[in-house]
Parts: C-alpha cells; sequence; structure tokens
C-alpha cells in the first residue's frame, strides 16, 4: 500500500532542500544577477558537508563549511559578472562545471567513509500531535526542514516590508536609479550571490547529512539544483510559491520510489511492479513536470504581464544608460 | 633604477591600474586572451591537484603523453574529437542566436537512440549495403536530435518558456528513454547494453585499409571525422555567407532590430534549436556507429557539456571548434587514467571559467600608469 | 539689499569620456534662491556637468564649492547629503514599487522595518506642503509622465534638497503641465531653494530662468547672463556658435493620392492599456504629416501599427489599396514602407554587427545583395560604400561595428538603409531627437528631398518646431485620439498647445 503520510514527510523533508536552493537564487535574482551554478555549488556544498563531517565527526562544523565553500563559488560568479560583466548564463555553466569537477576531484574516496555523524533528528513536541499535520510536518525531521518554515516567511517578509528588502528590489529592478540614490548596487549585488550560494550550500548539505546521507558524486544532486532554478521562474521570485513547489517535488521523488513497491495498485495491478522497466518513466516524472511547470508559469506571466526582475541578467555599468 | 627611485621617494606606491573601454579589438588580440587563460586555468588546475593529493605537473606530463605522445594515442584523441567537434557546433550555431542550448547531451543520447533503432527496431535488414544503412542511420540520428531540439525551442518561440531549464530537463529525460531501450527491449542477454550492430552498420575505419596502408593497422579513426569537418564547412557557410546565418547573427545580436527588420523569429528560434538538436544527435550517431558500435546506458562522456565549452573557447568559429575538440579531445582521452578521476571536468569548467574572465581584456584595456 | 551667496560654485570641471571631453574646464555658479538655466545642444555636455555636481560622474580635474565650503562627492549619496538633488531627464523611479517606496528608497531612516501606513502620511504632508498632488500608494508604472515627474521632485525635497537640478524637465509636458511644473518651481523659490534647469529650449529658458550659462562643445560660451538681457537669437548663437534660421526651406509640391490611410485604429501599449482609440489619418502622396503630441499619447504605438510591429484591435491600415493591419513588419517593408525608428540604438540597428550589415537589414532579402540562399558580399561591400559616401557617415570603414557610430551618423546610416528601398511612404519618428546641428540639416533634408520625389512623409516629433517648419498639415494626438488637423501655413503654437493637451480642435472656439 502507499502511506501518504510517510510520502508527504519525506517530501517536506527533500523539498526542504529544493527550498534553500530556489530561495537562494530568489535572493541572488532578485538583485539582477541569475546564477545558474546552482547544481554546482550545491554539490560543493554535499561533498564539503559530507567529508568535514567525516574529518571532524561534527555534522553542523559541515553545515557551515559547506555554505562557506559554495558561498566562495558564488563570489567567482560575483566577480566575473558584475565587475568582467561577463555573460551570466556562461558564467553559471562554468561555475556549475567548476563545481562539479571539484566536488568529484575533492570527495575522491569519500563515498568509501565509514560512519559519519548526522545531523540529528527532532520531533516538535506538542504540534507533532496535531493529527495529519503533525506526523507530516513535526515528527523525525531535520532541524533543515524547521529552518525552512522559518526561512520561507522571514525571506517574504525581508523582501518586501523592511528597507534592505527595498534596496534588493531597487537593485534588480532599476540598478541606476538606485545608485543614483546612493544605494551601492554592487556591494548589494555581491550580497545577494554570496547569499545565493550560501544556501545551494545549505541545500547540499542538507542532502549529504540530512536527507540522502552519503557522497554519491554527481549523482547525490541529481538535477536538483536545476529543478531548483526552474522553479525559481514557476515561482516567479516568490518564496511561498519556491516552498510549495519545493515541498511539491519533494513529495513526488518520494512517490516514484513508492510507486513500485506494491503489487496492487488502487485495484489494478502495478504495472511498474511486474515490468521494472517502465520505472524509467517514472523517473522521467520531476523532469517532465518541470516542464509542465514552467509552460504554466511563463502562461501566467504572460497573462499578467509580470515577470523578472527588469535588469536581471545585464550587468551594470555606471554612466551606460539603460535599465 | 626604477626600483631605487621608489626606494628615494618613500614607500607611496607610484603606479595605479587604469581601465578604459576599448573602442576596437585588435585581431591577435582574443587569440592571446585565450591562450593566456588556458595557462592559467592549467595553472589553477595543478593546484588544486596539489592539494587533493596528486601530482599536477605529472599529472599534466601524463595528459600530453597519453593524448598527442604517439601516432597512435593521437588516433585516440581525434576519436575522441569526433563527436566533440559536431556537439561544439551544435552549441556555436544556438549560441550565435543567443539560445542557450544546454541540452547537446541530450540531443546526442536521442540521436544516437534514433540510429540505433535503424538497426535494432529494426528499420533496415542487417543486410542493407553499408553505404544505405549508414545513410539512413546518419539521417535519423539527426531527426531525433533534431526532435528533440524542437521541443524547447518550440515552447521558447511560441510560449516564452526558458529553453535553458527545458533543454537541460530534456537531458535527463533522454538518458532514461535510452536506459529503458537497453535494459529493455533491446537489452542483450539482461545486459544494460544492446546486441553488437551488424558490420554494415559500422563506419569505415582506418584499420579497415591496414592491409593496403600497413600504417594504418590498429588505427581506429572513423569515418565520422569526415562528417565532421563538412559540418564544420556547412556551419561556417550558414553562419557566415547565407542569408539565414544573416537573421541568426542579428537576431542573436539584437531581436528588436531583427523583428523591425522583418525576420521571423519564431520561425528562427524554432529551426536553429532543430539543426543544433540534428548536430547533436549526429555525433550520437557517429558514436554508436564508429566506436561503440551498439546502444548503451553509457555513451557519451559528457560530451554535451564539453560542446557548450568548446563553442565558448571556439569564440563561436567553426573553424577554431576544430582545434579545440582536439585539445580537449586529448584531455578526455588521457583522463581516464588520471588520479582522481574527476580531474579533466574540473580543468574544463576551470578553462571556461578562465576563458570568460579573460574576455574583460576584450572589452577594457587595462594600463598601468604612473600616478 | 541681502548678500548674494553661491549655493553652488564649480571651478575649472575637466571631464573626459574614450574620444570626448565633454566639460573642458568649466565654470558654473547658482545663487541662492534663483533658477539657472544651463543652455546648449545635445552633446554640449549640461547633463555631464550636471551629474558631476550630482555625484554621478566624478571629474578629472576642477573643484566644487557648495555654500562656500569646498567638497568632494564620490557619489550620488554625497550629493544628496550636501543638499543637492538631480532629477533626471529618464526618470529614476522603480516601475514596480509604490510611490513611498520610490519616495524613501536610499534613505537609512527608517532602519529596518517599514512602517509604510505611518511614511504614507508623512509624504502627504509634504504633498500639501508643494502643491504637489500624487497618491503615495500607487505603483510607478500606473502614473502618468507629469505624475512621476511630481514624485522625483518630491524624492528630492523629501531629502531636503535645497539645490534642485533638472535635466530637460519640460520635454515629456504638455505646454499646460509646463505652466504647473512653473508654478511649483517658484513657489520653491520662496522657500529658499535654488534650481538648476538644463534645456535647449530658448523660450522656456527665457520663462523661468533669472540667469542663463551656456555651453558648446563642453566650453562655456556665457557664463551666467540675466536671461532677461539676452534675445532669443543671441542665446541661439551662443548655444551653437553661429547664426540659426528658424526657418527651414520647402519648396511647393502638389499632393497626390493618398498612400497611407489609417482608419479608426485602436492599439494597446506593452503595459495593456489602450493607447490609440480609433484613430484616423490619411497620408498623401508628396507631402509630409506632421503628428503634433506630448510623448506617450500614442504616437510610438501609432508607428509600430502601421509598421507592422504592434497588433491593432479594431481599424484598418491601408497602404497603397491593401490592408496591412495586424500583419508582419515584412509586409510593410514589402510595400516599401520605410521606418526611421524611434529608438536607433535598440530597435534601428544592430550595435554588434558591422555598418555593411546594418545597411542590408532591409534589402537582404533581394537580388542584388541575396542570390537565392547566398548573401552577395561583394555587392553588398559596393553598395555600402556608396552609401557611407553619399550619406557622409562617418566611420573607418563599413566593417567597423555600428555600436561604435556617433548618434548622428548612426542616423545617417538609418536613413541611408530606409532611403535606398525606394519609399513610397516614409514613417519618421523622432527622426532628429538627440543629434547636433549638421546631422539635423542633414536628417531635414533628406526627407524634405524624398517629399519633393512624391514620396508620402509621416513625421511624429516631439519638436514642435520641427513638425512646424517641416510639415505641410500638422494632426495634433492626445491620449491616442485625434484631436483634429491644420495646416502648416495656417497653425499657430497656441492652437497646437491645445490640441495636445486634449483640446480637439473646433472647440477651441466655443470656449
Amino acid at each position: 500500500m502507499i502511506d501518504w503520510i510517510i510520502i508527504l514527510q519525506a517530501g517536506i523533508a527533500t523539498g526542504t532542500i529544493l527550498l534553500f536552493a530556489a530561495i537562494g537564487e530568489i535572493l541572488a535574482e532578485r538583485s539582477g544577477v541569475m546564477n545558474l551554478g546552482v547544481e554546482g555549488m550545491m554539490l560543493i556544498g554535499a561533498m564539503t558537508a559530507y567529508s568535514t563531517a567525516v574529518k571532524t565527526g561534527h555534522p553542523w562544523q559541515g553545515v557551515l563549511y559547506a555554505m562557506l565553500a559554495a558561498g566562495v563559488l558564488a563570489l567567482l560568479h560575483a566577480v566575473v559578472t558584475i565587475n568582467f560583466q561577463a555573460d551570466q548564463v556562461v558564467s553559471g555553466l562554468a561555475i556549475n562545471f567548476v563545481g562539479i569537477g571539484l566536488s568529484m576531484v575533492l570527495g575522491e574516496g569519500l563515498s568509501k567513509a565509514g560512519a559519519v555523524s548526522l545531523l540529528p533528528v527532532w520531533t516538535v513536541p506538542l504540534l507533532s500531535k496535531i493529527p495529519i499535520l503533525g506526523p507530516i510536518m513535526f515528527t523525525h525531521h531535520s532541524p533543515m526542514v524547521y529552518l525552512g518554515y522559518l526561512l520561507t516567511p522571514a525571506v517574504w517578509f525581508y523582501i518586501n516590508r523592511t528597507r534592505p528588502g527595498l534596496h534588493l528590489r531597487a537593485v534588480g529592478e532599476y540598478p541606476s536609479a538606485a545608485d543614483a540614490l546612493g544605494i551601492n548596487v554592487y556591494g548589494l549585488r555581491y550580497l545577494y550571490v554570496f547569499i545565493g550560494g550560501l544556501l545551494a550550500g545549505l541545500a547540499g548539505a542538507t542532502i549529504s547529512l540530512a536527507v540522502s546521507p552519503g557522497w554519491f558524486s554527481e549523482l547525490t544532486t541529481g538535477g536538483q539544483g536545476w529543478i531548483a532554478v526552474g522553479l525559481v521562474i514557476f515561482a516567479q521570485w516568490n518564496p511561498w510559491r519556491a516552498a510549495a513547489g519545493g515541498y511539491m517535488f519533494g513529495a513526488l521523488r518520494r512517490l516514484i520510489l513508492d510507486l513500485q513497491g506494491p503489487q496492487t495498485l488502487l485495484w489494478f495491478k502495478n504495472p511498474f511492479f511486474y515490468a521494472p522497466k517502465l520505472g524509467f518513466f517514472l523517473q522521467m516524472a520531476p523532469y517532465v513536470l518541470v516542464i509542465i511547470i514552467l509552460i504554466i508559469g511563463s502562461r501566467e506571466a504572460m497573462k499578467k504581464r509580470m515577470g523578472a526582475p527588469a535588469a536581471l541578467g545585464n550587468p551594470y555599468v555606471r554612466g551606460e544608460r539603460g535599465l | 633604477m626604477a626600483v631605487s627611485e621608489n626606494a628615494a621617494r618613500g614607500f607611496r606606491f607610484p603606479y595605479a591600474i587604469r581601465t578604459e573601454r576599448r573602442l576596437t579589438t585588435p585581431g591577435w588580440l582574443p587569440i592571446a586572451t585565450t591562450i593566456g587563460a588556458l595557462a592559467v586555468a592549467f595553472v589553477i588546475g595543478g593546484v588544486v591537484i596539489q592539494a587533493a593529493g596528486g601530482h599536477p605537473i605529472a599529472a599534466y606530463e601524463h595528459i600530453v603523453q597519453a593524448a598527442f605522445g604517439s601516432l597512435g594515442v593521437f588516433n585516440d584523441t581525434l576519436v575522441k574529437a569526433i563527436p566533440l567537434i559536431l556537439v561544439g557546433l551544435a552549441c556555436t550555431l544556438a549560441f550565435r542566436m543567443k539560445l542557450w542550448n544546454i541540452g547537446a547531451e541530450g540531443q546526442f543520447y536521442l540521436g544516437a537512440w534514433g540510429a540505433s533503432a535503424v538497426v535494432l527496431l529494426p528499420i533496415l535488414p542487417a543486410t542493407t549495403p553499408r553505404p544505405i544503412m549508414l545513410a539512413t542511420m546518419a539521417v535519423a540520428g539527426f531527426i531525433c536530435g533534431a526532435v528533440w531540439g524542437f521541443i524547447p525551442g518550440f515552447l521558447k518561440a511560441k510560449l516564452r518558456v526558458n529553453e535553458i531549464i527545458t533543454t537541460l530537463m530534456l537531458n535527463y529525460i533522454a538518458t532514461s528513454w535510452v536506459l529503458f531501450w537497453v535494459f529493455g527491449s533491446w537489452s542483450e542477454a539482461g545486459f544494460q547494453m544492446s546486441p553488437q550492430f551488424p558490420k554494415s552498420a559500422w563506419m569505415p575505419r582506418l584499420l579497415d585499409y591496414a592491409k593496403q596502408v600497413k600504417i594504418f593497422s590498429g588505427m581506429t579513426l572513423h569515418a565520422g571525422l569526415l562528417l565532421g569537418l563538412v559540418a564544420v564547412v556547412v556551419v561556417w557557410f550558414i553562419i557566415s555567407r547565407s542569408r539565414w546565418g544573416y537573421e541568426i547573427r542579428l537576431i542573436g545580436d539584437n531581436p528588436r532590430a531583427a523583428y523591425y527588420a522583418g525576420v521571423d523569429i519564431i520561425k528562427n528560434t524554432v529551426l536553429v534549436m532543430m539543426v543544433s538538436g540534428g548536430l547533436a544527435g549526429l555525433a550520437g550517431m557517429s558514436e554508436v556507429t564508429g566506436v561503440v558500435h551498439r546502444l548503451q546506458g553509457a555513451i557519451s562522456s559528457n560530451y554535451g557539456f564539453t560542446g557548450i565549452i568548446i563553442a565558448w573557447l571556439a569564440k563561436l568559429n567553426p573553424f577554431a571548434v576544430i582545434v579545440v575538440s582536439i585539445l580537449f579531445g586529448g584531455l578526455i582521452q588521457a583522463g581516464r587514467e588520471i588520479q582522481p578521476s574527476g580531474v579533466p571536468r574540473m580543468l574544463q569548467g576551470i578553462i571556461l571559467f578562465c576563458v570568460i574572465a579573460s574576455d574583460v581584456l576584450l572589452k577594457y584595456r587595462v594600463r598601468v600608469v604612473r600616478k | 539689499m541681502p548678500e548674494i551667496v553661491n549655493a553652488v560654485e564649480m571651478r575649472g570641471i575637466v571631464k573626459r569620456f574614450p574620444g570626448v571631453l565633454a566639460n573642458d574646464h568649466v565654470d558654473f555658479d547658482l545663487r541662492q534662491g534663483e533658477v539657472h538655466a544651463l543652455l546648449g545642444e545635445n552633446g554640449a555636455g549640461k547633463s555631464t556637468l550636471m551629474n558631476v555636481l550630482a555625484g554621478m560622474y566624478k571629474a578629472e580635474e576642477g573643484t566644487i564649492f557648495v555654500d562656500g565650503k569646498r567638497v568632494n562627492f564620490g557619489s550620488p549619496r554625497d550629493a544628496i547629503a550636501a543638499g543637492i538633488g538631480m532629477i533626471h531627464q529618464h526618470f529614476m523611479l522603480v516601475p514596480s514599487q509604490t510611490v513611498t517606496e520610490n519616495i524613501i528608497l536610499g534613505l537609512s531612516d527608517p532602519r529596518f522595518f517599514l512602517p509604510l501606513d505611518a511614511l504614507d502620511k508623512k509624504i502627504l504632508a509634504l504633498q500639501e506642503q508643494y502643491g504637489l498632488k500624487v497618491d503615495p500608494k500607487a505603483k510607478i508604472w500606473q502614473l502618468s509622465v507629469g505624475e512621476q515627474q511630481r514624485v522625483e521632485i518630491l524624492k528630492m525635497l523629501y531629502r531636503g534638497a535645497k539645490v534642485l537640478i533638472m535635466d530637460e524637465p519640460t520635454a515629456v509636458l504638455t505646454p499646460q503641465e509646463v505652466d504647473e511644473l512653473f508654478v511649483t518651481l517658484r513657489s520653491m523659490l520662496t522657500r529658499g531653494h535654488s534650481i538648476v534647469f538644463i534645456s535647449h529650449k530658448l523660450d522656456e529658458v527665457r520663462a523661468i530662468a533669472n540667469r542663463v550659462t551656456v555651453l558648446r562643445h563642453g566650453k562655456v560660451t556665457a557664463a551666467g547672463v540675466t536671461a532677461k538681457g539676452a534675445t532669443k537669437a543671441q542665446l541661439a548663437q551662443l548655444m551653437v556658435g553661429r547664426e540659426v534660421l528658424f526657418t527651414v526651406k520647402r519648396n511647393p509640391v502638389k499632393a497626390g493620392d493618398v498612400v497611407l490611410s489609417v482608419e479608426n485604429v485602436c492599439a494597446e501599449n506593452d503595459r495593456g492599456v489602450p493607447a490609440l482609440r480609433e484613430f484616423g489619418i490619411q497620408v498623401r502622396a508628396g507631402e509630409i504629416v506632421g503628428i503634433a503630441g506630448v510623448a506617450g499619447n500614442g504616437q510610438s504605438e501609432l508607428a509600430q501599427v502601421i509598421t507592422g510591429l504592434r497588433k491593432c484591435s479594431c481599424g484598418r491600415v491601408v497602404v497603397a489599396g491593401d490592408d496591412i493591419a495586424n500583419q508582419d513588419p515584412r509586409s510593410a517593408i514589402r510595400r516599401h514602407v520605410a521606418h526611421v525608428p524611434e529608438d536607433r540604438h535598440h530597435v534601428g540597428s544592430s550595435p554588434g554587427l558591422s555598418l555593411s550589415d546594418n545597411l542590408i537589414m532591409k534589402s537582404y532579402r533581394e537580388s542584388p545583395v541575396s542570390r537565392g540562399w547566398v548573401l552577395n558580399r561583394p555587392v553588398i561591400r559596393n553598395q555600402s560604400n556608396h552609401l557611407k559616401n553619399e550619406y557622409d557617415i562617418a566611420a573607418p570603414s563599413v566593417d567597423v561595428q555600428a555600436r561604435l557610430l556617433s548618434g548622428g551618423n548612426l542616423q545617417k546610416a538609418i536613413l541611408a538603409r530606409e532611403m535606398t528601398a525606394g519609399p513610397k511612404l516614409i514613417i519618421a519618428v523622432q527622426p532628429t531627437r538627440g543629434l547636433d546641428v549638421g546631422a539635423i540639416e542633414a536628417v531635414q533634408g533628406v526627407l524634405l528631398r524624398e517629399r519633393e520625389k512624391g514620396t508620402a512623409i509621416l513625421l511624429i516629433s516631439e519638436e514642435l518646431e520641427e513638425i512646424l517648419s517641416l510639415s505641410d498639415r500638422i494632426v495634433g494626438i492626445y491620449e491616442g485620439r485625434n484631436m483634429g488637423e491644420l495646416r502648416a501655413e495656417e497653425a499657430t503654437l497656441t492652437e497646437i498647445g491645445l490640441m495636445m493637451a486634449g483640446t480637439p480642435r473646433g472647440d477651441a472656439g466655443t470656449r
């Protein structure tokens, strides 16, 4: 039988990975810098977190180093796109390749490391007693999951109701206007690209130290960084929608695994049980779904005439007119 | 002299770095900065290898030896360069229009699948004469790659869906699709690979002519190289000599001006994505018919992604794609034996990064001036 | 009589851009409580000088004093802190944010949380004080241009700016809105503000300014002369360096058949707001019809609908007998409709391609520029060189990238391209905006020659002088509606101004 509670609970845990990565990317893109290197930054994060935990036995130290490592990678992107005005798409791809390659080189042999102390698992006292929601949201979750609950509203509030958030939006929408009012466009872009990196590193650490512990080279992330980038577009740069999308994808991943287990599905023979090769179509599902939600998202954007931050993708040069 | 003067004036550093925008770029500069960027990339890569416990000098020596050290290994390098040339061209064409096709990997897989389907479904019997067989496989590979390019092209043109994400997602879908066939209907005795193709579906190789030319014995270089070189000339002609290429360049530089000039952007987006996908599909076809001779799960050593780097390093010039592909072919060829195993991919990333960073020198003149 | 204190003093300002000396040892001073006009042609260095004062650019040489104290601005923030605020020609407002958010943008108070309701009240109070009304909760993109300008002024007042620099503030306003602006400015003077008024319009300068400084090619040609004391002709001569003829020689041409007939066209702008409302107009062979209107009243959309760049929701666009509404740009090109677009950098040219590639943008499909699928390189080269000489396009070669051409040369290249197709109809939008006098004369000369050849020309311009001197007939446009037409000989500025402000012709008499 398929246990929906377990699927949703696992969905929340896995979705937290996407939530961190997508919110980090939202912050960077809101400042006008697209960083397609999320996948690479997540891998570096996952590798650093795991290897630090193996060496020191302190998973939290691993989380910290993971964030810093991915943050440094993001800073490279910042230098090249903000100072050197390189194309953000190509630089992001380069960050990806560097991240993947570096984590493969530095993570060599890591997969054979023995027992590792992972992040703890918490059950929230009272809240876990709530029917349905309790077991799904507040039972046996990594602290990262609870951090995710806090991060989403906090980032939304920060962007829309605080002074630094106002500046962030201005820098991404109309940098020369922000500059004219004394807002440090370059500095803020650096800051948010860096924060995007930190959060991608956090997402990576969440994988390797909590959700699916271990180091499996490239397969550790398995394209989740790219799904996060797609989610940002679907989310219309809104953290709430990014969180919802993240949890949905998380649940889908678990559902795919569980669909192949039972012999019967509803009242029918389960085709995925009797013909395992059909499982490859299940594996395609998340990626197909990303394409579908992008189509939905762009139709919605065309209808409502909303869209990406106006200056997204454009380097800012003082004295040159334009957005 | 200068040192003593400095000392006499005290500790104030007498020079400042000034940048100013270049109005024109001399022709030699892009080549010089690219070579400089490559050098810097290898130094950075060396530092990382050292840090990871390897020996950078030995590793690089090994790469040069194992890639270009003898005729035999150079043969292997060229074999690796063939798919890279085709995939590099696929990216070059799309990038010229600022279409970010990063789905060459998936299009490669689909092309390999399409070519294999001719033999494995089968569409043509094993006894088909080789020219007809290979031509059919090439067409099938091109079409399947083109279909995989059509999907993101159409979504981009008609619904403004970001092609970066869709092409990437289609990569994952393509690998699952190929796995579905090699694990299922086309599996040989339960292994995750298809049976070997009949000889009529093998690209001619140099060693086939070893009887006539002795030096060719053991040389696995196949006719895919010719396919690649012809493709280079065709793509060059399209981009710089044809009406269509003019439209591509115009859209790539300024889509609003292109629309104003009456260029059909929707049609061109779909078409360029299809041809780009088709070229990557041809690379897949050339790999299964020229090297692997069967369809299996792992047919690409990340060729599709390497193509992106090659196109950028070649500054979107089809002829430069050949040179860069041979260089990267050597890197991939030699990298198979290097420890740690991620070195080639890391180097590729660092190279791309250094190249785009060095592009700033094409835009700005950096001068050291006296204060 | 109170002692005269200079609010701002600039001495020996030098500012270079690659290839241009924008300010060549410029001196400028602004007295407390005056409007000081900075007059000059496009490219004379007025905006550059004021950008230096506002901290946007850093001058290579020179000193600046504010209230007698020497200052050194590293950024616009420093300038604002010293009480200097600049209102740019292109408004520096974030379209997706509200009026209040834009006004408090960049300030250090409030520190973190935004008490939006309290801030709205504070801004309403400020509006009351200066008589500048605008809804604080409205998003900028929902506001009219005049309202946006008020937000810009409020933004500077909120920051306590004593010195207000206004860069071409009237370019986007109707004559009536200009009067309102002047009232606001005068009331600000009485509250102790000083104003720098950048303009190239002589009449306005004489109407509002106390003193005038004139710049030409980066140098001062008149420093702080009294505005009332100088005649228009004197100022003009100081501005352009030679005597200026305010009339253009136009030979009589007999208008022929109707070439363009726009009938009841409706269209939306990029934001989905109606921009054209049942607009109609006819242009005959051998005549120039000028469209007079304040920016943003549907002129751009009209040009786009005619040339196929924009869809219309109703009406017909008939060119030489065929309805081409809602078809693609190619159907207009095929019918020999030439289009000199408003935005020559982003629409009319492709900056990264060569000059010769830019010159074939409209003809690359036809023989002899291409044969079948293939471009004919030798023909392209010959033709480009020929056009470069004929239209006097200053460029090292035809292989140079278009982005390296100056505005005037780029416009000449665009005209060269559009005229070689042998147009039957020319849609010229702001053809001389931002050009120097020589280029303006060249561009206007081309249009007049085409008129004599019997080409129908629709001229859309915000320069009323240009419309008056080139057109045979003048049509007023307001909020996408046709406000009626005048023959050029009988047209007066007042009448055109009324149409531009939304009074249909014919109503004027009854009011």
